[in-house]
């Protein structure tokens, strides 16, 4: 059979495995995980596992289509690559000779940002975001402003050491297969215990020790009453707090002020703390000093300061944060909140670990021994598709700090090149004045503001990019804001664009909110010229997509197992705890159709355009050999490329070095990766370890090699309070003042969510959340064509709690209709125990549109799949502050999409309705552009 | 009729799988169906794959259940395949000679060229463990990956089930049950491992670990000691102390 055995990465999730694909010729046999590979160690999930069947879909796109039809109706005609290229590069140079900005390109779930983020800036477009925006920007924002790492990509779990394990709902495809080895090890292990706190008990949840079916968007209150009582009970660790985070860093009491709410500062800028005996202010970052930790207390001059923990004190130790205040909110009763205070409290201070491994710190003491605090948690997509998510999540990383907990053995850990300055360093690029035409912007368009000046926005204050990103509506949205983009360029607000390009996410169907008005939106015109009002469409994708029938133009990419790739440290590499690493796809087989991959087009397109980084000094392309050619060539600063490994002329050196020209080969040669073990002393208390500190220096990930200094309290959230209280040069618009000032809290707190579902009262009428997760055999629509993990998962039900059935009369397989104040939707339901009773949910993006995907039309995806995406406003219903125009139905710091905040009523159906989902849609002819489907799979593929 | 072995196997090859850590991922199902659909044993065809009853051959089946109601209930992931039994009446019941129980390891396989399709096989076996190929005619069934852990160029801690070698919790093992002194033997005794419905006489050998007492209560109360509270000025005051950087 198998006649050679390649190695690469998959992609068939989010989580990046290694595998060994078996080949016959140029034909996929079989594909099994890579042993030696740090994220999955050989093991492979159902997804992965399914790839052949991904690879050899009839679903694939064939050829570059040119629109003929009407958009939607799916009429095509296939061209060439050239006449394709030269079609895009003639839209895209006119738009970049004359407003770059009119060029909007969101890269989905692309895993190549590093360039693709260098393109949009080199084209001259602030525009620009992959799908962060709608899936879990709240985490990496949250943790990023918080300790400078973040759950998943940025830290993990120390599976091994740690006594108690607290996961938060989590979404299936971060970090799948890491997570379900690392919880086999740790219930294997029988030292530790594991509490999963989520509405819905099912895959990681039924192997809890305990399962907490928490009510949807009230994580916030659960464990702001988990931090109340840890403080009620004196079981926070005030040594680690001294010396890691900023408890005792001095804020300005005086609510008058312009410095209201920051940090004391001396006149070189650095914050200031008060030491008790001496009675004066001393440097809150020197070593040795011994800082309040309580009290408030008058400077020199009249002003009234108090310590970060002074201040946390007062509003947690609060009776409103107490467990008996928020226990009928959460679903969750107070003396079970207790308990899981005690018991976290318990293992962090009474199972203390103590490892023989010396460490030195930042300012060069030695540590005879390595201690932690074996509490470790990990929260997902369940704490982040909420309106309050990225408070929820910084009340969670406050909760490990006031443990003691960050980084150390038993606690949550690092993932190179993590940690980072708090936060990290490059600001969003994009102003008003830094988009010129034919000028590449002076940096990268995503970043993370600090201050109001660091905002893109107009000099009115309105929005300079067109999914309204790090603006005053959402002044973090640190990925941008993908979910944003369709309705605003179709209602040319706040400007119109020419050309929406699109990459790798199903706009037109599940990645959208408000589904139906969406596909609206793509084909409506403007009534005097006639004209799209979203006047060109670029489209790339490996598949027939919902999507594809909306492109005027579609770059067919190639499967994962047809490319090059890298998974790189200058965007979100493979690391785990115990050292960095990253990687590289190669292309394993040869495409049998008219396919490109992706990020060769646009390199190529680059090229075309004549954009300085992809052209040489005689106009010529730089990379001509495509993505390999600029993965191995390509230096970010000298000495710093995509790859870290096996740099240098002869190929010995890491993380910086000369462009190595036989790289790519190394990294094949070791099964497609490059992994660096850190020392034992390197591998904690990372944000403060001298050693390991100049060692991310060396390697270019950080700055400096001074102590990061975990925030408990967020100052540049306080920078934006203050603006929008009046104080400083850069100045809300009015309307938004009130918003600003009410979310941006320097402290974590909860409020409920945004969105009304449409109510026509108070909300009784919707007495039900609705939440969806992901299948553990399924990532996004991708998935759920897959002839065989369809056979696992070919309808999606709506799951409901048997007691909440019994009350409305229904039992399984009924038929029901899923409705709020947006629309109705019908499907059929399962009961179950395992589910709060408040609470609905479904798998996601397995309902489909009829003829996509090349299904056949009768398939039950269509007939009997359903999204919840029709009911899930995009926009909020405009309340009075912000003009009748409505936010989008985000967090407000952050822009993350809130997904989960859907309330929804059951309603059965009438006799004659049962048997088919609704809404359904025209079915898309998507036969025309590709080869019929086979009727019968045998051996690995017989078509 | 097809008789058994007359001498007991020399080993009895099983699996056994951890109900205490199966988070019901499939991994373990899509991975036997990749291996076998291309392996000797395959094809598992797939009918109508993209039509409205997608229907395939599946040597391993990943199910769902819940046991119990309200608080005392829990979900469990319950994986299903062939436990290859000792006395196996899918073996005896067969009319043809083509199922049959090997006397060197204890796998019960199925001759393809001579089974004639007619499931009294599949009748017998009270697990459903046997999967008819309806485009092929035959009756098919997990082989243990017969085609893997003997093949001397896999390397030689991948020699073994492709479900084993790719269950990312860890959760499935392989080996010789018929021996006390194995891993799998093992590990059946220190988690009080068990057969399916033994009541039946068929000895699978094929076992299940049970899922772990949950640690339901493992905090102590936490009722605040002396000086302890929710007032605020009696936790300032427990902060008062000199603490150093």
């Amino acid at each position: 059979m198998a006649t050679d055995v390649k190695t690469t990465t998959c992609y068939m999730c989010a989580c990046r495995c290694g595998i060994k694909v078996h080949l016959d010729g140029n034909k996929v046999r079989y594909i099994e995980g890579n042993k030696d590979h740090p994220i999955n160690k050989g093991v492979l999930c159902a997804k992965g596992s399914a790839g052949i069947m991904h690879h050899n879909s009839p679903a694939r796109l064939t050829g570059p289509l040119k629109r003929v039809g009407p958009r939607g109706s799916g009429e095509f005609e296939e061209i060439s690559w050239d006449e394709a290229l030269e079609t895009a590069t003639t839209w895209l140079s006119n738009i970049r000779a004359r407003d770059p900005r009119r060029l909007a390109f969101f890269t989905g779930r692309d895993q190549s940002q590093a360039m693709t983020g260098y393109w949009a800036s080199q084209f001259g477009t602030p525009n620009f975001a992959a799908h962060g925006g709608f899936c879990s920007v709240n985490m990496a924002a949250a943790g990023l402003y918080s300790i400078g790492g973040s759950f998943w990509e940025f830290g993990e779990p120390d599976w091994e050491k740690t006594r108690y394990f607290l996961m938060f709902g989590v979404a299936e495809d971060h970090d799948s297969n890491p997570i379900k080895a690392g919880l086999g090890k740790l219930k294997t292990g029988g030292r530790a215990k594991f509490v999963s706190v989520n509405p819905v008990r099912t895959g990681y949840s039924a192997i809890a020790d305990e399962w907490v079916g928490i009510k949807p968007g009230t994580d916030g209150l659960f464990v702001l009453a988990l931090i109340h009582e840890l403080m009620r009970t004196r079981k926070i660790d005030l040594d680690y707090l001294v010396r890691y985070t900023n408890a005792h860093w001095l804020v300005s009491l005086d609510e008058d002020s312009p410095e209201h709410g920051l940090f004391i500062r001396d006149g070189l800028g650095n914050p200031l703390a008060w030491d008790n005996a001496r009675g004066l202010t001393v440097g809150a970052h020197l070593p040795s000093i011994n800082p309040a930790l309580a009290g408030e207390f008058e400077l020199p001059g009249g002003a009234r300061v108090a310590p970060v923990l002074h201040l946390m004190a007062q509003r947690y130790l609060a009776a409103e944060n107490a467990p008996d205040a928020v226990a009928d909110k959460c679903g969750v009763p107070a003396g079970t909140i207790r308990r899981i205070a005690a018991e976290l409290a318990q293992a962090a201070f009474s199972q203390e670990i103590t490892l023989d491994i010396p460490w030195t710190d930042w300012v060069g003491r030695k540590h005879s021994k390595t201690t932690g605090r074996p509490v470790a948690m990990h929260a997902m997509r369940g704490i982040s598709a909420h309106a309050n998510g990225f408070q929820t999540c910084r009340a969670l990383h406050v909760l490990q700090m006031l443990l003691g907990s960050i980084d150390c053995p038993g606690g949550s850990l690092y993932k190179a090149p993590f940690p980072k300055p708090v936060p990290p360093g490059p600001k969003p690029v994009g102003k008003p004045s830094q988009v010129n035409p034919d000028t590449p912007m002076p940096g990268m368009p995503l970043g993370f503001p600090q201050e109001p000046k660091d905002l893109l926005v107009e000099a009115d204050g309105s929005p300079a990019r067109l999914d309204k990103a790090f603006s005053w509506e959402y002044p973090l949205a640190a990925h941008g804001m993908m979910h944003m983009v369709i309705r605003n360029a179709w209602a040319g607000d706040p400007y119109p664009i020419d050309t929406l390009f699109m990459y790798m996410a199903n706009m037109g169907w599940n990645s959208s909110m408000n589904t139906g008005e969406t596909i609206a939106m793509l084909t409506d015109k403007n009534e005097e010229t006639g004209d799209y009002k979203i006047p060109h469409i670029i489209y790339s994708d490996a598949f027939y997509s919902e999507t594809v029938a909306y492109a005027d133009l579609i770059l067919p990419d190639t499967t994962y197992l047809e490319r090059w790739d890298v998974v790189s440290m200058l965007d979100r590499p493979i690391s785990s705890a115990d050292g960095p690493a990253d990687a590289i796809r190669q292309p394993v087989v040869k495409p049998d159709r008219n396919v490109l991959p992706f990020q060769d087009v646009l390199i190529d397109l680059g090229a075309r355009l004549g954009l300085p980084a992809f052209t040489n000094s005689d106009g010529g392309a730089k990379f001509p050999g495509g993505y390999a050619d600029y993965i191995v060539n390509h230096e970010r600063a000298p000495g710093i490329g995509s790859l870290a490994g096996w740099r240098g002329a002869s190929g010995t050196e890491q993380g910086r070095g000369a462009v190595n020209p036989k790289q790519l080969d190394a990294y094949i040669e070791n099964g497609c990766f490059w992994r660096h073990e850190l020392p034992p002393e390197h591998r904690y208390y990372r944000h403060a370890n001298g050693g390991y500190l100049r060692y991310a220096f060396d390697m270019g990930w950080i700055a400096h090699t001074g102590q990061i200094t975990l925030q408990l309290y967020c100052e540049p959230l306080q920078r934006f309070r203050l603006a929008a209280n009046g104080h400083g040069p850069v100045q809300p618009p009015d309307e938004h003042r009130g918003r600003v000032a009410t979310y941006f809290d320097p402290l974590p707190f909860w409020f409920p969510p945004f969105d009304d579902g449409g109510s026509d009262g108070d909300g009784d009428d919707l007495p039900l959340h609705a939440i969806t997760q992901r299948p553990m055999a399924m990532y996004h629509s991708w998935g759920s064509q897959n002839a065989w993990l369809r056979q696992i998962h070919g309808q999606n039900r709506l799951f409901i709690n048997s007691a909440t059935a019994a009350k409305l009369g229904l039992v399984d397989d009924d038929w029901v209709w899923i409705e709020n104040g947006r629309g109705r939707v019908k499907g059929q339901i399962k009961c179950m125990e395992g589910c709060n009773p408040d609470t609905v949910w479904t798998w996601n993006a397995i309902g489909k549109r009829r003829g996509a995907w090349n299904l056949d039309e009768d398939a039950p995806e269509a007939t009997k799949g359903f999204l919840l995406n029709h009911l899930i406003a995009d926009i909020l219903t405009p309340k009075g502050e912000s003009k009748g125009r409505g936010y989008s139905n985000s967090d407000p710091i952050t822009g993350q999409a809130a997904w989960f905040d859907l309330k929804v009523r059951i309603v059965k159906a009438l006799p004659e309705e049962v048997g088919e989902a609704m809404p359904q849609f025209d079915p898309l002819p998507v036969r025309d552009v590709l080869d019929p489907p086979p009727t019968r799979l045998g051996g690995v593929i017989a078509r | 009729m097809t008789s058994l072995p007359t001498t007991p196997p020399e080993k009895k090859l099983g699996l056994v799988i951890d109900l205490d850590i199966c988070v019901g991922c499939h991994a373990c199902a899509v991975n036997c169906k990749e291996w076998n659909t291309g392996g000797e044993a395959g094809p598992l065809t797939d009918k109508d794959p993209y039509g409205a009853d997608p229907e395939g051959v599946w040597f391993n089946r990943v199910h769902t259940y819940e046991a119990g109601s309200g608080a005392d209930s829990r979900t469990v992931y319950f994986p299903r395949s062939c436990l290859h039994c000792e006395e196996p009446a899918c073996v005896t019941v067969c009319p043809s000679g083509a199922s049959y129980k090997r006397d060197t390891d204890g796998i019960v396989l199925v001759n393809y060229d001579t089974c004639i399709g007619c499931k009294l096989c599949s009748w017998a076996c009270p697990y459903g463990a046997r999967e008819y190929d309806q485009a092929e005619g035959v009756m098919k069934k997990c082989t243990l990956c017969v085609d893997r852990i003997y093949d001397e160029e896999i390397e030689e801690g991948r020699r073994v089930p492709a479900c084993v070698s790719t269950c990312p919790a860890g959760a499935r093992h392989f080996g010789d049950l018929g021996d006390p002194g194995s891993d799998v033997s093992k590990l059946v005794a220190g988690r009080g491992g068990y057969e399916l419905m033994p009541e039946l006489g068929y000895k699978p050998v094929n076992r299940y670990l049970p899922p772990r007492a949950r640690k339901t209560e493992a905090g102590a109360a936490n009722d605040a000691g002396p000086g302890q509270g929710a007032e605020l000025s009696g936790f300032l005051a427990w902060v008062d102390r000199t603490l150093s950087r």
